[in-house]
């Protein structure tokens, strides 16, 4: 059951992610985000970490694609004008990424050997409540180095944003 | 085996209850806004209107559905159907009562086994936050169905509606979170087992009364963003009629414009059950059972019966004589089941979650019928400059006071 779950939304995500790049439309490929960040979020879920994949939905599939959707409407971008590809991607394009493919997965194999793979359901501690205790023990300075940085963010696009007052 | 023939009943039962509170949701909204402006409301179809529902229902599935030549089809398909399915994900993890026991029974020569079940589809220990992950996914319907419909008015209602469910999700998550300290759980469950008891024995610990912080400037927050969330008067900004035609839905018709008032409705009833488990102690009632709360259901049902055959014996319209008996008579058999004494540990929960879900749409349906709406600006500057401070103040003393007495 876990196995059949996992190719399934395994696959929407592959799907999705290379959707993404094939469609020409902005909100497709929006969209086909939005489909690669929810079956990530089910991923998680199986995993046994509730409070991430709620909030990978919340953050990224709520709040996020939302806003890249509001942009792409509100600006009205049109679909992108594809030029044609030069000789050496159109000859040398496929190959090159099954190479790199069968090079990570080799990789992969070879750094980390199988017998300590993730089984599904192996974490216990997916709820907010433990969650909340790794954030404010054990990754405390990480968490409010963070916090900062948004901070910082939020007030630059202040400043970029706000009116010039004379 | 038995869990799922459990589950599908269970699954069959409330997606019924739910449609049929879908439509009829519509017929209450028509006929107390009519009262509201002393008019009558629908009242052809059936004794009092009462099966306008089903006329509209008929006439919505049999009109010819257009679509435009100039929309992006995909898109303008898919969007109704996002719409209503991220509205119907959400009352599967409502818990509307405490446990249900099927006692043991012989059918065939077989016995079956006593069944306990609990009254609600699942029980999921991030409940609260799968709410606010399906509402904020519930976005993509609308702006979706604004920007296919490639209309510059549907285009407009897409944009606000999203740029007000972004704005409107601060305030109500901040709300969420500050009863949420105080009951230490998210599972919508736990949080409503939280506010049993009562304080001096007769003032209930629903969290809008519980200390240390009474969270009744939540609830508010709450109420008015939840307004915003499900796009209602007085921020129905995305359909505003005189402003936009019908903003988001103007192309629709037929069936794809009747799945989003279905998704408007399910959105309306989920938000009021969350503000009922959250702020209202869920199934609690408002005054202990050893006080007698539970001969109040009982009661409101025989009033409501002598009052149906008063006006049956002395009828305001020819059809009355009737129609109202009939009805008395179904208000009297309700009393007498809320009365049955070995029914009323499984009814009486359900009957104060439907009494103040109800109440709560009540207000809903109220509120449309007072307000005027909002202009565009005084709607976001309300919610970033009022809501958004005023919540995050409650959370802090909240969270300050929790730490304090706790």
């Amino acid at each position: 059951m876990d196995l059949f779950f996992f190719l399934l939304f395994a696959f929407i995500a592959v799907v999705c992610a290379i959707n993404v790049v094939l469609q020409t439309h902005p909100i497709s490929s929006a969209l086909s985000l939005v489909g690669v960040m929810g079956s990530l979020a089910v991923l998680y879920l199986m995993l046994g970490a509730e409070f991430i994949a709620m909030a990978q939905m919340i953050v990224y599939a709520g709040a996020i694609m939302v806003l890249f959707v509001f942009v792409i409407m509100l600006l009205n971008a049109g679909a992108e004008k594809r030029k044609g590809s030069s000789l050496t991607s159109q000859i040398f394009g496929i190959p090159a990424i099954i190479a790199l493919f069968v090079l990570l997965c080799l990789s992969a194999l070879k750094w980390f050997p199988s017998s300590d793979l993730v089984k599904f359901g192996d974490f216990s501690g997916g709820g907010a409540q433990p969650f909340g205790y790794a954030l404010f023990t054990d990754y405390l300075l990480p968490f409010e180095v963070t916090s900062l940085l948004i901070l910082i963010a939020i007030i630059g696009a202040i400043v970029l944003a706000r009116k010039e007052i004379d | 085996m038995e869990f799922l023939i459990i589950t599908a009943v269970k699954l069959a039962l409330v997606l019924f209850v739910f449609m049929t509170t879908l439509a009829y949701l519509q017929w209450v909204e028509r006929k107390v806004i009519a009262h509201v402006q002393v008019r009558m409301g629908p009242s052809r179809v059936g004794p009092h209107g009462l099966l306008q529902p089903l006329a509209d229902v008929i006439k919505l599935i049999t009109k010819e559905g257009v679509m435009p030549p100039h929309v992006n089809s995909f898109f303008y398909l898919a969007a109704p159907f996002f719409a209503v399915f991220m509205a119907l994900i959400s009352i599967s993890i409502i818990p509307f009562g405490t446990s249900l026991t099927i006692p043991a029974f012989t059918l065939a020569g077989a016995t079956y086994g006593p069944y306990k079940t609990m009254m609600e589809l699942a029980d999921v220990n991030v409940g609260i936050l799968l709410i606010l992950a399906v509402s904020s996914m519930g976005v993509y319907g609308i702006a979706l169905a604004g920007w296919s419909s490639n209309n510059k008015y549907s285009l407009l209602g897409g944009l606000r509606s999203s740029a007000q469910m972004i704005s409107y999700e601060l305030p109500l998550s901040l709300a969420i979170a500050a009863p949420l300290l105080s009951a230490g759980t998210l599972s919508l469950r736990g949080i409503a087992d939280s506010q049993i008891g009562y304080y001096l024995g007769f003032i209930p610990r629903w969290a809008i009364f519980q200390m240390p912080f009474p969270q009744i400037f939540s609830f508010i927050i709450f109420m008015i963003a939840a307004f915003a969330e499900t796009n209602r008067i007085p921020f129905d900004l995305p359909e505003a009629e005189n402003e936009l035609v019908a903003g988001f839905h103007v192309e629709y018709s037929s069936m794809t414009f009747a799945a989003f008032f279905m998704a408007e409705y399910a959105n309306m009833v989920t938000v009021c059950s969350v503000a009922t488990l959250l702020f209202l102690g869920g199934w609690q009632p408002l005054w202990p059972a050893t006080l007698g709360s539970d001969f109040i259901a009982p009661l409101i049902m025989f009033g409501a019966g002598a009052i149906c055959f008063y006006h049956g014996i002395y009828p305001a319209r020819p059809f009355d004589r009737i129609t109202l008996p009939v009805f008395g008579v179904v208000f009297f058999g309700l009393a007498g089941v809320l009365a049955f004494p070995p029914t009323v540990p499984i009814l009486m929960p359900l009957f104060w979650f439907l009494a103040k879900l109800c109440f709560l749409l009540f207000v809903f349906i109220w509120i449309r019928a007072t307000l005027p709406r909002f202009r565009y600006d005084q709607l976001m500057a309300f919610a970033w400059k009022f809501l958004f401070p005023v919540a995050l103040a409650n959370l802090l003393i909240t969270g300050f006071l929790v730490a304090l007495f706790d």
